[in-house]
């Protein structure tokens, strides 16, 4: 293997090793997506994940061919639990487990020094850690969010298949994905961070939850540095806006899905590139930690 | 110190502090190829030392660079430096094959390149039959060759190794400090710290003396011994008649005593002035027609040499 080619201050974009950094990215991806897939840990992820799935599944059981139940009712319930429930419990919490996880657990075991002797940028590390994360996340609340819909609309038979294939519903269906996949990248990236920042994630992680949950009472740029800000307007179904709830689900200066995709994005990016430069400083003293 | 060069281990005025605590202070070293030993009581800064090197940790003041490398360039420096840590700590669940083929793989080796490389390691350590078995069954001597196959895997320049011979059987501690040597003259960089220092002394090329954070003295064994001044040099001499030498010695300011060995087949001598005494001894063996057996240091290995500067409250050289 030639890793001769190593990027030093200086070097043109073509002596970027990009080879050997896709190999390593492959590597750590290798390694990260077993442990978060398959660590006892994350059973109770699974649990919270899928429990909406079970209660869509239960629902679907009790009312075969849409008896005691309408589409509108059906839409309207699952449009509550995607905002309610994945956005602002299941996704969050999930991420927060997850991806404070990927750091913490490796100081917690001792192990992380592996990977810091290892001839690759701790930012790789990061973003390979982060990639696994976000692999994981997606996969697991992007299926059950999906189970859900087909729960929710499978029961009415023929109806519910034209609502899905001939109406909106396969719109909503990739949206709800779309949006779930969003979440998963802009919670991801701050809980990674947060995780590199405090020993102990779950105060931060408490601010945090106050502040997505309650940034609309806030000035409207400081909004924009909230991932539900961005997420809120994508969701495909809105809720109508009754007493407390509308706390939660009105966005008052809303932007354009076209602002809103790009906006997540770089608030992801930027919260990466924080925990790129806190990696390059973080030092090896598991007793300390 | 001699100058820097590309081809050592270089530490320029490093000092390292954790909050308030001192953990090596204003340390100057150039360590040349071969086996250099870190010898110092526990919280000396000997791990702090080798944390350094590899760049675990950073330094306070000053720089640290092996072979002209530092750490902030981990893909070009981290080819040339293994680390046998004493975490005694592994990622969860994996076996010994895994361990060292996933921290390959992580290096962008092949899947085969890095196959291969791990079997060779798992042999050099002698392994080979429990390496597909989980590490969290290992023995505590094995999870330490295991350890050592991973640093050793992809073939370092410099080869650090915190406490190495750390739970290891008399059979494995022979076969490490083999390994060690063998290291050392292939032109390695060997750093090692131990508290066997009896093992370590014998294939030492260097060794460093820490107490208390500081380097208190550096160097080859002898030359350090030398230059403990307030400590007599000891020298036996194996001859068939110890009482008559003594005698003869006796009367010499730089010797300080001569005294029968306990065996009664030598004179122990203890002297201010090393190349005196031979010089001496030299004279007598040939003017009187004196036999002489052997002649040698009798306490100029790293044990009392530790025990002078360090294990009585230590001195500076």
């Amino acid at each position: 293997m030639s890793t001769a080619a190593v990027a030093r201050a200086g070097k043109s974009w073509n002596d970027v090793p990009w080879q050997l950094w896709a190999s390593q990215l492959a590597a750590i991806l290798r390694i990260e997506i077993k442990k978060t897939l398959w660590m006892r840990r994350s059973i109770w992820i699974y649990l919270l994940a899928f429990a909406p799935a079970v209660m869509f599944g239960i629902h679907a059981l009790t009312s075969p061919m849409g008896r005691n139940c309408s589409i509108e009712e059906d839409t309207r319930v699952l449009a509550y639990t995607f905002q309610i429930f994945y956005l602002r419990v299941g996704i969050f919490f999930g991420c927060m487990g997850l991806f404070t996880w990927l750091f913490r657990g490796e100081i917690v075991e001792k192990s992380l020094h592996y990977y810091f002797l290892s001839p690759m940028r701790r930012e790789l590390l990061v973003a390979g850690k982060f990639l696994a994360g976000f692999i994981t996340a997606s996969l697991v609340f992007a299926s059950s969010v999906l189970l859900c819909f087909i729960f929710a609309y499978g029961h009415f038979g023929p109806t519910g298949r034209a609502f899905v294939f001939n109406g909106p519903g396969f719109g909503q269906l990739t949206a709800y994905l779309f949006v779930t996949i969003l979440a998963c990248l802009g919670f991801g990236a701050i809980f990674l961070a947060l995780s590199l920042i405090f020993k102990n994630p779950i105060i931060p992680g408490v601010v945090v939850l106050l502040w997505e949950s309650f940034h609309a009472v806030a000035p409207s740029l400081l909004q924009k540095f909230s991932v539900t800000f961005y997420l809120k307007q994508l969701s495909p179904v809105t809720i109508p806006p009754d007493g407390l709830m509308a706390l939660f689900t009105v966005v008052a200066e809303p932007v354009s899905p076209w602002l809103a995709v790009p906006g997540l994005l770089a608030l992801s990016v930027a919260t990466l590139v924080f925990a790129g430069y806190r990696i390059r400083r973080t030092e090896i003293s598991y007793l300390a930690d | 110190m001699s100058p820097t060069t590309n081809s050592n281990v270089v530490f320029e005025d490093v000092s390292k502090f954790y909050g308030e605590v001192l953990g090596v202070n204003r340390v100057n070293l150039s360590l040349p190829p071969g086996v250099t030993s870190l010898v110092g009581p526990n919280g000396s800064g000997k791990t702090t030392l080798m944390n350094l090197v590899t760049g675990l940790v950073r330094p306070t003041q000053g720089c640290v660079s092996v072979l002209g490398l530092t750490p902030d360039e981990p893909e070009e420096f981290f080819r040339h430096v293994g680390y046998c840590t004493q975490f005694d700590s592994f990622p969860k669940g994996v076996t010994g094959f895994e361990f060292i083929n996933q921290s390959l793989r992580l290096r962008g080796l092949t899947g085969n390149e890095a196959a291969r490389l791990t079997a060779e390691a798992i042999d050099r350590v002698t392994m080979g039959e429990a390496a597909h078995r989980r590490v969290a069954g290992y023995s505590k001597g094995m999870r330490q060759r295991i350890r050592l196959a991973q640093a050793i895997a992809h073939h370092p320049t410099v080869l650090v190794l915190d406490e190495p011979l750390n739970g290891l059987d008399p059979m494995a501690r022979a076969e490490s400090i083999n390994l060690f040597e063998a290291l050392g003259k292939q032109g390695l960089h060997v750093i090692i710290s131990s508290h066997v220092l009896h093992e370590v002394d014998k294939i030492s090329d260097q060794v460093v003396l820490m107490s208390y954070g500081y380097v208190v003295a550096e160097g080859q064994i002898h030359g350090v011994r030398t230059e403990v001044k307030e400590h007599p040099m000891q020298i036996l001499v194996r001859c068939a008649h110890p009482g008559l030498l003594a005698s003869r010695l006796f009367s010499h300011d730089h010797v300080v005593e001569a005294k029968l060995n306990n065996d009664g087949k030598g004179v122990l001598v203890r002297t201010k002035d090393a190349d005196m005494f031979y010089q001496l001894l030299n004279k007598i063996v040939v003017e009187e027609d004196f036999a002489v057996d052997t002649v040698a240091p009798n306490d100029d290995d790293v044990n009392s040499v530790y025990q002078y500067l360090i294990g009585n409250g230590g001195g500076t050289v």
